[in-house]
């Protein structure tokens, strides 16, 4: 059953986000981060599909004294089941993963996911040892979770958010990775070369 | 290592000079899917408390790895087969576009002495689909030039923004014995 409004939800997850950077997986999470208002500690994807956890991972590594929260959705992290075994291998305990699970591929046309069939990320996540891992389905989960991601992690954790299937108006950030790129690093007092 | 180990060293041990070269450039973070050319320098980066190591389950993973590690702020370099370039190509699209320096050491299959045949498309493949996505292809068959290209290499990645792989020839590594 998928009650939650995405933009709510992901509004929510950042409104208290404290100094955790994003990084956002292509399509609609992009969007729905934007939305939730821009900010220099943001990564936005417009492409490399499956490698939104996996470079959340990689600034976890870089910076281990920050949480990096990663916001994709079902079809970009379904890409990358590979990945998070990499992830839960490495254990990172600095990374929260949300998956909106709208079941569809949103971008493309809605065509079911594997998520629609059936296939269940957050056990997988289980299954690969991560710390914490959860389905969430109404506003009582969701405030939960974001509860639970203030407290500090002992592993990854990654939690998949039941969404609406519905495509809402664009919310744009820049589609320039290089600008970006150096906002980011200049926000972490990193220097262009 | 000091210049004259390090020169010692190529000579004798070309994973041990790779490991001092990525050392010496700053490389703090390595991802890798084991090959049997790059089993020394794996060990001496996953023995060394300096860097960070990752096993992936493909190697599209470490490009993404590696931008977002570049991002926060670590030089990260990529430890992989010929046959795995292949995986990475569409993953390669984030630190192209974003500029993001990547270093990646290629050992080669399918070019020379290759008793297994399914190598020989992608090592036939490997340097065209690397230069097609607009990746910098660096090649070496001794060690020698490997050491060199991998040093400026770090340069031209690390302090210059390019994306750069270097290809260590098939006829280095040797002869696989089946």
């Amino acid at each position: 059953m998928n009650i939650l409004d995405r933009r709510e939800a992901v509004a929510r997850l950042l409104a208290d986000r404290g100094n955790a950077l994003v990084v956002t997986g292509l399509g609609s999470p992009t969007y729905d981060v934007h939305a939730a208002g821009d900010h220099d500690g943001n990564y936005y994807l417009w492409g490399a599909m499956g490698g939104a956890a996996l470079v959340g991972f990689g600034v976890a590594q870089a910076q281990p004294g920050r949480r990096v929260l990663v916001v994709t959705g079902d079809g970009e992290q379904l890409m990358a089941l590979g990945g998070l075994a990499t992830i839960a291998a490495a254990s990172p305990t600095n990374l929260d993963i949300v998956v909106l699970d709208n079941e569809r591929y949103g971008e493309t046309g809605m065509q079911i996911s594997h998520t629609g069939l059936g296939i269940d990320i957050a056990a997988v996540a289980a299954a690969l040892g991560f710390a914490d891992s959860r389905v969430v389905t109404n506003d009582d989960h969701l405030t939960q979770l974001i509860a639970d991601h203030a407290a500090p992690a002992t592993g990854p954790r990654l939690a998949v958010v039941k969404i609406r299937a519905e495509n809402l108006p664009r919310s744009m950030p820049p589609r320039d990775a290089v600008f970006i790129k150096n906002r980011f690093r200049a926000n972490l007092g990193l220097t262009p070369n | 290592m000091n210049v004259d180990e390090i020169e010692i060293s190529v000579q004798t041990d070309w994973p041990r000079a790779l490991h001092g070269v990525l050392r010496g450039a700053g490389v703090a973070h390595v991802s890798y899917v084991p090959d049997a050319g790059h089993t020394r320098l794996i060990n001496l980066c996953a023995a060394d408390p300096s860097i960070v190591t990752n096993v992936l389950t493909t190697e599209e993973e470490g490009i993404a790895i590696a931008t977002g590690a570049w991002l926060g702020g670590t030089r990260s370099a990529i430890l992989m087969q010929s046959s795995g370039v292949g995986n990475c190509i569409n993953m390669l699209s984030l630190p192209v576009i974003a500029r993001v320096p990547l270093l990646i050491l290629v050992t080669m299959r399918g070019e020379w002495a290759e008793f297994n045949p399914w190598q020989n498309p992608m090592g036939r493949a490997t340097q065209a689909s690397l230069e097609a996505i607009g990746v910098t292809v660096l090649r070496a068959d001794n060690a020698r030039d490997l050491i060199d290209n991998v040093e400026q290499a770090t340069t031209m990645a690390y302090d210059g923004d390019q994306q750069i792989a270097v290809l260590i020839g098939q006829r280095l590594l040797g002869r696989k014995q089946w």
